[in-house]
């Protein structure tokens, strides 16, 4: 990697300022995109600020219908949280599955929403779930935050504090794994929420995570496997790889749906 | 006194001795080595994947800071630096040696790969390395390229060598052409099957590294580099690439961290490193990092194969026709030619009585990293092109695939077994590895397990797979007159120390075999040491007399045979140094596991009372046998062996996603006498679990333009744990009849017999699909185009 300053801020004030003074500055949580970055030479910060150290970003609470997840809360302790568990269970069952055991232990939940990778887990469950994004300066809905891929709706300098859930009535996930990388390839979230039935995929968007409408509509008028087995996802609309061609991806979405149905009951 | 011993000879499963120090984090890798005064390299590689070198300018790099020395390829080649050296020549049909290509260590005027070294860049850190490498200049003007192996003979395909028109390597055959055609002629059915091999990254745990050092005092160059074989990398650096003669240069490979034939060739940056060492005077370490290992370490198979098998009306093999062609990549490295003649097509009889084989091979130059050995080399390809034919065969003339098997069996009484295709099998049962492996694979009860699985929507298929190959290579003088430059025998040398403990010196290099406990054993059964009082060293040029490393599954056929011959010659003098001490005749001096006894006596003498003896000759027979006990044999195999068995695999495909899961593997080998049974359990699961990363998951894969695009692991897929399943190993022995401990080898069994078995499980579960042939890697993306291409025609 090439030399770079290190701060390690208290609070998200002394981070936001030491962000907001240097435009070439990063912001490093669990590390898990940046770090690989800058060890292949491919990032060159000027300045690298730490915020693990910031005591207010870490932990999950329950706030009456929705949980509040600290930006630093590590996908381990999403994955084994109580209240996590009782309140959206395919939720922590998702963080579960995010990369392996050190992954788990670095990465955390506002460092991949912040980062948007098409292929991550959350901005579909945060997408699906309705939640909304604290950030240091305002409160964004899931469908305002995520803009594409690997890009939000986040200024330059500005912090993810804390992501906002409400608890659904059901929800369920499914994904089919990138053989090599095992990210997702093509992940399906639904959820039956205070504001109807939301279906979003990653993994498979051109643009990033989406909400898959025809789907809602489908369930809305009948939970079931069933309704979303015969909804057809248009290729035109997907990523195509070596691992998964757009209309492979097109029906691994379908497939999905159909098996997050069936997770969520 | 009845001291009761664990048992640690010939058959025990001692827990491997190495295991403590690796474990421990305590082993002692090339990278874990410092010398004074080091200096890193970063080597500069090419982006492209055929270009022209227009201009190197390395002026502001040079001034950077902690730069020591910058050189490029003109560097070396007004050194009279000569270029990597290919240890194996091939000869065309018409007789002509095949084309051999110049190698330069850093390129000359031109790359021919992505990942062709360019430059290297000497500093005090890799840091300011790395930072002065992106400071030069390079001027490319691209070139068209070609990946393909097929596209690099197509007219007009661009031209990879000079001297190397229509990018052949050579065109070499094999076997009884006019015999071949005139079975065919007579045969009741001919099944034709074409199939693609596919490329592979061998990916070692450990990636390459290597240290250069000079003594400008003495003039001596030290190579510290993860190497299966220092002194063959002592003989063909010194001898062919630097001009240092071997008195002047050492090579150490210590502990290495996983080879699978990637770490057996003499790579650019060997050279590179010592030869730098020696102009800056400074020791120079260079450690590859991974994605550089994908674009510099030695890629394996790659091969396009056509196969005609010609049966008569009972389902008898007549005849077998092969034709293929065999990717060498941009370069011919250390043992390339002969993975696709002399260790491929010389297998494709099988474990088949095939009385007549003609089988040609194109080599062939393309824009890609050199192609060489890869766990099982040329064998797997042979194998696997055959169990997917004779699956193919049986389908189509109705047979049953296990009778249709055993009804073309070499049979037990058949051996000695000549082929048509050169090799003589020693000795084999396959009948008993069939049975064996069908009775615990539980074959006879698949159908109701397939049933079940239906039941879930799943598609559960079963294969089989019979193989035999060839390895412990190998006679000298049968692979001289093939085209190898290098004898292939192995050096052992047996130190008896004064009291009664022993080091072993060999040529063979353990990189995860296990051979300080299985050469150890070798010692306990023979001389009656205890395993803890014998200790191996490998590795270092300086220190084990010659060697000719560890390939082929040749460390104890070949290596354990010579130590076996060193041991003689130590109790062949014990014997004469013991009889003087108990004053009885040499002839009448018996010798079993650490004692000498007079016969009918109860006269004994211990080897410790025999070495203390050679050590300390004051009763001593000075004037007939030297002092000391310490013993050197040269061994060089009178054949090939010939490991053989039988692999089952049971697999399930989801048709919605495709993915294919392994849920049982079985395999029963006969790998010649088990020294420790642990240990081989352990190189055939290794074996297995990369056969099955080649069936299900891994692909080499590079664009038309030759970019390598699963170039990471990102990309690239490694089998983990999750996708093998627990693999379960029984061994069904015939010894090998021509080396002294009837040994035949396990180190790539289970590579070589298990991608057929696998892809033939895979074809069993899609066989409501009308699908005859699926190509490795079956990923889920390509089952599901098979899957929905069935349910479009059904629509």
């Amino acid at each position: 990697m090439y030399d770079f300053a290190y701060h390690k801020p208290a609070s998200v004030a002394d981070a936001v300022k030491i962000l907001a003074a240097d435009p070439d500055a990063r912001p490093i949580s669990g590390g898990m995109t940046l770090l690989p970055a800058l060890k292949l030479r491919l990032n060159k910060p000027t300045s690298v600020v730490d915020l693990s150290g910031i005591a207010e970003l870490h932990g999950v609470k329950r706030e009456g219908d929705k949980l509040v997840i600290g930006a630093l809360t590590r996908h381990g302790d999403v994955a084994s949280s109580a209240e996590v568990k009782a309140a959206i269970p395919t939720l922590a069952a998702m963080a579960g599955t995010i990369g392996d055991t050190q992954v788990r232990n670095r990465g955390t939940m506002g460092g991949s929403v912040a980062n948007n990778d098409p292929s991550a887990d959350y901005p579909a469950a945060l997408l699906a779930l309705g939640a909304t994004i604290q950030t240091d300066k305002r409160k964004l809905a899931a469908e305002d935050f995520f803009t594409g891929m690997f890009t939000t709706a986040l200024e330059v300098g500005e912090l993810v504090t804390a992501i906002h859930i409400p608890i659904p009535t059901k929800a369920g996930y499914a994904k089919m794994r990138n053989p090599a990388s095992r990210y997702s390839m093509a992940g399906v979230f639904v959820a039956q929420t205070a504001s109807g039935v939301r279906v979003a995929v990653n993994g498979a968007g051109a643009n990033g995570v989406f909400r898959e409408k025809a789907m809602e509509a489908a369930l809305s008028a009948n939970w079931s496997p069933d309704a979303v087995a015969g909804v057809k996802v248009d290729p035109g609309l997907l990523n195509g790889d070596i691992h998964g061609s757009a209309e492979y991806r097109a029906h691994l979405v379908t497939v999905m749906a159909k098996r997050a149905v069936i997770d969520a009951g | 006194m009845n001291v009761v011993t664990p048992f640690e000879g010939i058959g025990a499963s001692l827990r491997r001795k190495e295991d403590f120090r690796f474990l421990m984090g305590r082993g002692q890798y090339v990278d874990d080595i410092n010398r004074p005064g080091q200096t890193h390299a970063v080597m500069l590689r090419s982006p492209h994947a055929h270009a022209t070198i227009d201009r190197i300018d390395t002026v502001a790099a040079k001034a950077m800071p902690g730069v020591k020395a910058i050189f490029v390829g003109e560097d070396m080649a007004a050194e009279q630096i000569g270029g990597i050296p290919c240890g194996w020549q091939i000869h065309n049909k018409d007789g002509s040696p095949m084309a051999e290509p110049m190698h330069p260590a850093l390129a000359l005027g031109k790359v021919r790969h992505v990942g062709d070294p360019v430059a290297v860049v000497i500093a005090e850190t890799k840091s300011q390395a790395r930072d002065a490498a992106e400071a030069i200049v390079v001027d490319y003007t691209p070139l068209p390229a070609v990946s393909g192996t097929e596209a690099a003979l197509q007219p007009g395909a661009p031209q990879v060598h000079d001297g190397a028109p229509g990018n052949l390597c050579y065109d070499w055959h094999i076997g009884d052409k006019a015999a071949q055609e005139a079975a065919f002629a007579r045969a009741a059915r001919v099944v034709k099957f074409e199939t693609t091999n596919n490329r592979l990254v061998p990916n070692a745990m450990e990636p390459r590294a290597a240290i250069g050092d000079f003594d400008s005092f003495s003039g001596d160059y030290t190579l510290y580099t993860t190497s299966q074989n220092p002194h063959v990398i002592r003989l063909l650096m010194g001898a062919f690439v630097l001009h240092i003669p071997e008195s002047k240069l050492r090579v150490v490979a210590p502990d290495v961290g996983g080879g699978f034939g990637s770490k057996i060739y003499h790579y650019a940056e060997e050279a590179i490193v010592t030869w730098a060492a020696g102009k800056v005077k400074r020791p120079i370490k260079w450690t590859c990092e991974r994605s550089e290992s994908f674009m510099s370490d030695a890629h394996g198979r790659d091969h396009v194969s056509t196969a005609e098998l010609a049966l008569d009306a009972e389902g008898k093999i007549l005849g077998l026709k092969v034709h293929t062609l065999a990717n060498m990549g941009a370069y011919l490295s250390t043992f390339a030619p002969c993975v696709p003649t002399y260790l491929y097509a010389t297998l494709l009889s099988g474990v088949y009585a095939t009385p007549v084989i003609y089988a040609e091979v194109k080599a062939v130059f393309t824009n890609t990293v050199p192609v060489d050995a890869y766990r099982g080399a040329g064998r797997p390809e042979a194998t696997y092109l055959l169990e997917r034919l004779m699956d193919v065969a049986a389908a189509e003339a109705g047979l049953d695939k296990v009778d249709f098997r055993r009804r073309n069996f070499i049979l037990p009484d058949q051996f000695p077994y000549q082929t048509p295709v050169a090799l003589q099998y020693d000795s084999g049962d396959y009948h008993s590895t069939l049975e064996a492996c069908l009775e615990t694979a539980g074959w006879a009860g698949f159908e109701a397990r397939r049933a079940e699985s239906k039941t879930r929507g799943r598609l559960r298929g079963i294969g089989i797979s019979t193989y035999v190959e060839a390895c412990g290579i190998a006679p000298s003088a049968v692979v001289g007159s093939l085209g190898a430059r290098a004898g292939l025998y192995e050096v052992g040398t047996i130190r008896v120390h004064p009291t009664g403990s022993v080091t072993v010196l060999t040529g063979a290099h353990s990189h995860g075999q296990g051979h300080e406990t299985t050469f150890a054993q070798l010692i306990a059964d023979k001389l009656g040491v205890p395993t803890a009082n014998v200790d191996i060293v490998h590795g270092d040029t300086a220190k084990v007399p010659f060697g000719m490393g560890t390939y082929g599954s040749r460390s104890l056929a070949v290596g354990g045979s010579a130590m076996d011959k060193a041991m003689d010659k130590i109790i062949a003098k014990g014997k004469r140094i013991a009889a003087h001490l108990m004053e009885a005749s040499v002839e009448d001096v018996e010798f079993e596991r650490g004692t000498f006894r007079v016969a009918g006596t109860d006269k004994t003498k211990t080897l410790t009372d025999i070495s203390l003896a050679a050590y300390v000759p004051h009763n001593y027979p000075i004037d007939e046998i030297e002092p000391g006990l310490e013993e050197t044999a040269f061994y060089d195999p009178k054949n090939f062996t010939y490991p053989g068995g039988c692999h089952i695999c049971e697999v399930e495909i989801d048709p919605e996603t495709g993915r294919t899961e392994v849920l049982n593997f079985t395999a029963v080998d006969d790998v010649g006498r088990v020294i420790n049974p642990m240990i081989v359990e352990g190189q055939v699961q290794g074996g297995v679990a990369q056969g099955i990363g080649q069936a299900l998951l891994e692909a080499a894969i590079y664009d038309a333009s030759g970019q390598l695009v699963s170039g990471s692991f990102m990309d690239y897929t490694m089998p983990r744990a999750g996708d093998l399943p627990d693999v379960g190993v029984a061994t069904h022995v015939t010894l090998c009849t021509h080396n002294p401990l009837g040994v035949k080898g396990c180190g790539e069994v289970g590579a070589i017999g298990s991608p057929p078995a696998v892809m033939n499980a895979v074809v069993d579960a899609l066989r409501d699909y009308g699908v005859r042939h699926v190509e490795m890697p079956a990923t889920p993306q390509k089952i599901w185009g098979i899957v929905n291409a069935h349910r479009l025609a059904a629509e």
